[in-house]
């Protein structure tokens, strides 16, 4: 390499050298026809313009918007070498992302109050999603518009509770059970002016009715009691009826998919399954303490999802009941009642510590749990059929309503905004697990009581575990087997 | 679009019919069309219906080929297609857009993760499709300066190619000449579209030299040893005598900050917002321009630091030292990563490409060497007669060094064997600094007469991000992505050799995480509690009976641990045997006429 060496032309072009002088000539002589004479004479001169030379020019235009009125041009370029540091700058972005999540979680949006005694049970809409209906322990159902959050109707019921309830797959009329033995049918409708508020339907009933479920698509519902009665509606007795030595049923619910099937759960501590087409019930679990209610998955026919008395959740696959597929843990008191998402991915429950806490549906743990001061104990819940919002009720008279995702944003999103809601959605996936970022999407806050009872229960547990565990050092080998947390909970399976 | 009966209306004046220019995709179903209008019993069609057939023949191309049209009469025979399935994208393209390796698929038995993974897999290679799909699309292309067959690329004058180029590009190459103040060092901004001019007697201005305006001109009245852009256009750092000050685009001084004194060198690295200095006490300081607080400063006990360059891959800063070492260096060690013997005299200049992963150093040794940063190894080394004083490179790896009063420009020093420079250049004074402009074929260079814009054809990126760095940003953009910026700012924390450590998974054993935790809470958790026996009454708690009981506990714990490595051993001792068994019954392949033998 020669540095500075003789072909090294001069910056200044007004110094006199041999080059400009050469370059200026061809610049004059190229019209010229003498060029092809001197050429062969001259053999210094560089031809300059043979040269292949491209320097990046680029035309404004291009890149600036024409009018004000125009969005400005952002050209792209995703060349990895531009964007430098891009797993740190996701990172931070994730990080950001999350903390906002955590700021704009704000999951309560209405209380619907009203009734005068307690909420006893809720019913969706079957066609309309700003409908609800509701019942309380003083045997008034009102009637609410959700979108405006008022009651558009009122009726005495029945005496006494308000047991069950349920919309016609129709949506044009409803069901009630209460604890004065009868079932009633009313309109949905409100009676015109001067008309009495009367049922189009009344059964009266030898016992009291505990829940009531109506199937998907034909004329016929289930109530429950001292026994699971099937009814056609035309008729004022029940179709068939089962029992399987129990005194009585808390609940009982039509699978969505398999149309035909039912489950109900019994106070001898076993959920017993039915097939309507069949005269006996097809097979129960019994576990170690009652289940309030349960819920089938609307996406996955097989599974359904109970709630017991000893604080947790149970996710069973129909088939196989010797063990549950998941444990679902957090609550710390007995669970009353569990809604599934529409989706079939998460469900709600409510229990009597006076939370509501929503699980994955194969999440042993709950990734949400909500509460207020005011909030009692929660008797029934309910997720909406759009899925964006839960309904809950509580001891307390009211009615709440929460969003299901606490910190998405309510109303109409422009594209742009959905697009960068689904961007951090993405992030905060991708990064979940870093330590920084699941303390922050992991923290709640919890009221002391709750809070002191999680950690009392968690002492408990491993001191029973310990004991367990010493228990099993002391014997011999084998005589203490260990038993998973999914059996211990399931005394036995019956067919 | 005509209807069918509009078309039989037209019948009348269609004696003729324009042909239509032959195209290759037609040829098959022209004749077709003429096999038709033979058969129909109207005979022709209007010129318009023609067209309108044609039209939806065409969008029927686009379409999928298997699709029968939907009339039975213009039902055309099968066609193969004869590009079939999505375009092809070259190998070259779809390895710029890769990231990393696909991952070895986990056992069936965790199928969660196995679903996960190849959800994740299936959009990244999608991902990856795309982005080299739109490389197609990408409107500007590279500059290039190629010579006449017997002819050096180097002889050519830059005032030939600024003739030769269009006017606009031909305007960047321009001399300025302040011979008052000099020796000049500069610096682009990361838009590329303003320069920052620092002269060593005082002088300093900021230009938008694209458009040749004046942002501002001061003399700070004291000696200029540095200057610097910050994250904008707006703010620029310039360090001078004493203190280090930061200016606004006005020339209004807006901080002096005192904390960092004789800075000689300084780097900005903007996704950090960290401005990191050098300076003659042997100081590398790091200042937060974001928060105006220093986040580390590191006595590298090395002297005099005026050599100085940051690793724009993963925000490293290496330092040239006297002794030939160039160190590398984070905030958040006090020692330095790694040192480099890089030459045998001191080293004079560092610069390190967009990639990170080649580093240029020349020394007083008048050597020039290249080194892959990434394992530390020395790939090239050259001769200079004079030693280059200044380096730089630029975003497509041209190198430029500056030798005395000549400017060299090299390209693929890093690849390949170099010989002659690519460009070269007098100028009028020494060399003092010297900086490719981003997103241009520009190569700015500070001399002591000035500066000189020099055109450097393949020098620059020809297409940027709009998001990263847009040199047309209108000031709204500019506001706009300096929230952005200062959003995703990341921490210095996360500045390492290697950036993509935070996507990997943290395999630390069990045993490293619980030093970790014990380091951190300052006692063991899960220590074991000393034994301390209960005190029993009825004279049993004599000192010979405590110091039994406890014996007894302990021997029980040795027992336990003894048990565990019995077990352990005789574990391995069978493992060890079933392996060798079947050693053995492999090594005596048995055939079927073994059976015969006795």
């Amino acid at each position: 390499m020669q540095p500075g060496g003789p072909g090294i032309p001069q910056c200044n072009a007004r110094s006199p050298t041999l080059f400009t002088i050469n370059t200026w000539l061809v610049c004059s002589l190229l019209a010229n026809i003498f060029v092809a004479i001197i050429f062969p004479f001259c053999k210094r001169v560089p031809l300059r313009y043979q040269m292949k030379v491209k320097v990046i020019a680029r035309n404004p235009d291009d890149y600036v918007r024409e009018t004000k009125l125009d969005i400005q041009r952002v050209p792209r370029n995703y060349d990895p070498s531009l964007h430098p540091f891009e797993v740190s700058r996701e990172y931070t972005r994730a990080l950001n992302a999350t903390k906002l999540e955590r700021v704009f979680a704000k999951p309560f949006v209405a209380s619907l109050d009203g009734h005068r005694d307690g909420v006893n049970c809720m019913a969706k809409h079957a066609k309309s999603l700003s409908t609800l209906l509701s019942g309380s322990c003083d045997g008034e159902v009102k009637v609410w518009n959700l979108s405006k959050h008022e009651c558009v109707r009122t009726l005495q019921a029945h005496e006494g509770f308000v047991r069950g309830m349920v919309v016609r797959y129709c949506g044009t009329s409803f069901f009630t059970v209460g604890d004065d033995k009868t079932i009633k049918q009313w309109k949905m409708e409100s009676p015109g002016y001067g008309e009495e508020e009367e049922p189009i339907n009344t059964i009266l009933g030898k016992t009291v009715y505990t829940g009531l479920d109506h199937h998907q698509n034909d004329p016929v519902f289930a109530t429950c009691g001292q026994q699971v009665d099937i009814w056609d509606e035309q008729r004022s007795s029940p179709i068939r009826s089962f029992t399987w030595g129990v005194d009585s049923f808390s609940s009982v619910h039509f699978n969505p998919v398999e149309t035909e099937l039912l489950a109900s759960c019994a106070s001898d501590r076993s959920i017993v399954l039915y097939d309507m087409r069949e005269s006996t019930p097809l097979k129960k679990v019994i576990m170690t303490m009652r289940s309030n209610t349960l819920s089938w998955n609307p996406m996955e026919a097989y599974y359904f999802t109970c709630a017991n008395e000893d604080y947790n959740l149970y996710t069973y696959d129909m088939r196989y009941l010797a063990k549950p597929i998941t444990v679902h843990m957090d609550h710390v008191s007995a669970v009353l009642d569990v809604d599934y998402a529409p989706t079939g991915k998460e469900f709600v429950s409510a229990s009597f510590d006076k939370t509501i806490r929503i699980f994955a549906k194969d999440g042993g743990h709950s990734r949400e749990v909500y509460h207020t001061k005011r909030m009692q104990h929660v008797i029934c819940i309910k997720w909406s059929a759009d899925n964006k919002y839960i309904l809950s009720g509580s001891d307390e008279m009211n009615i709440r309503l929460w969003k299901a995702n606490a910190a998405e944003k309510l109303g109409v999103l422009a594209p742009r905004e959905r697009e960068a809601a689904n961007y951090s959605q993405k992030l905060k996936e991708k990064f979940q697990h870093h330590p920084q970022i699941r303390r922050i999407a992991r923290h709640r806050h919890l009221p002391k009581t709750i809070y002191h009872q999680t950690k009392e229960l968690r002492v408990m547990k491993e001191a029973r575990r310990r004991k367990e565990r010493n228990v099993r050092k002391h014997s011999k080998p084998g005589s203490v087997p260990v038993v998973s947390e999914k059996e211990k909970h399931v005394v036995t399976v019956v067919k | 679009m005509a209807s069918p009966g509009e078309a039989s209306v037209d019948e009348t004046h269609v004696g003729k019919k324009k042909k239509l220019p032959a195209r290759y995709w037609q040829e098959l179903q022209e004749e077709e069309r003429k096999d038709e209008n033979k058969v129909k019993s109207d005979g022709e069609q209007s010129k318009e219906a023609l067209q309108q057939e044609e039209d939806k023949t065409q969008k029927a191309k686009k379409r999928k080929q298997d699709q029968s049209p939907s009339d039975g009469e213009k039902v055309k025979p099968e066609k193969s297609d004869p590009f079939p399935g999505p375009a092809p994208i070259p190998e070259d393209r779809l390895q710029k857009f890769k990231r990393k390796d696909k991952l070895k698929k986990p056992h069936r038995k965790q199928h969660k993760l196995r679903d996960i993974i190849a959800r994740s897999e299936d959009a990244s290679e999608m991902a990856q499709k795309q982005a080299a799909r739109f490389d197609l699309l990408l409107p500007e292309e590279a500059g290039f300066l190629e010579g006449d067959e017997d002819e050096d690329t180097c002889m050519i004058s830059q005032e030939d190619i600024a003739e030769a180029v269009d006017i606009t590009s031909g305007a960047k190459y321009f001399n300025l000449k302040l011979s008052q103040f000099g020796p000049y060092r500069l610096d682009y901004s990361k838009t590329g579209r303003h320069l920052l001019l620092g002269g060593r007697r005082g002088h300093v201005a900021c230009i938008d030299w694209a458009s040749k305006q004046l942002m501002c001109e001061i003399n700070v009245m004291e000696s200029v040893n540095d200057v610097k852009w910050l994250h904008t256009e707006a703010m620029y750092a310039v360090a001078q005598k004493k203190w280090l000050y930061i200016y606004d685009s006005n020339g209004i001084e807006l901080h002096c900050i005192r904390k960092f004194n004789d800075v000689l060198r300084m780097q900005f690295l903007p996704y950090h917002f960290l401005l990191a200095t050098a300076s003659a006490t042997s100081f590398l300081q790091y200042l937060d321009v974001s928060v105006g607080k220093e986040v580390a400063a590191i006595c590298t006990k090395t002297g005099r630091l005026d050599v100085m360059c940051q690793n724009p891959h993963n925000a490293i800063i290496h330092l040239g030292h006297a002794n030939g070492t160039v160190t590398l260096w984070s905030p958040n060690q006090k020692e330095a990563l790694v040192k480099m013997l890089c030459h045998q005299g001191g080293v004079r200049s560092v610069a390190v490409d967009k990639t990170g992963t080649y580093m240029v150093t020349s020394g007083m040794d008048k050597k020039l060497k290249v080194y892959d940063v990434r394992t530390f190894k020395p790939l090239k080394s050259y001769f200079l007669s004079a030693g280059a004083a200044c380096l730089s490179l630029s975003q497509r790896g041209l190198l430029s060094a500056a030798t005395g009063d000549v400017v060299q420009v090299y390209k693929d020093v890093c690849s390949m064997p170099v010989t002659k420079p690519y460009m070269a250049h007098r100028l009028r004074g020494t060399v003092w600094g010297l900086h490719f402009c981003p997103f241009e074929d520009v190569l700015g260079v500070g001399h002591g007469d000035g500066f000189t814009s020099m055109l450097v054809p393949g020098a620059g990126e020809p297409n940027f991000d709009g998001l990263d760095a847009n040199p047309y940003r209108s000031a709204k953009q500019r506001q706009e992505w300096e929230v952005k910026a200062l959003m995703e700012k990341i921490q210095p924390e996360l500045i390492s050799l290697d950036p993509t450590e935070l996507a990997q998974v943290d395999q630390a054993t069990w045993e490293q995480r619980h030093q970790d935790r014990v380091e951190v809470l300052g006692f063991d958790p899960l220590a074991k509690e000393k034994f301390v026996p209960k005190y029993k009454k009825k004279g049993r708690s004599s000192a010979g009976a405590i110091e039994r009981r406890k014996k007894q506990v302990a021997h029980e714990e040795q027992r336990d641990v003894i048990r565990k490595s019995v077990e352990d051993k005789m574990k391995m001792e069978k493992e060890r045997k079933e392996r060798e068994r079947k050693k053995a019954a492999l090594s005596t392949q048995k055939s079927a006429l073994d059976r015969f033998k006795k």
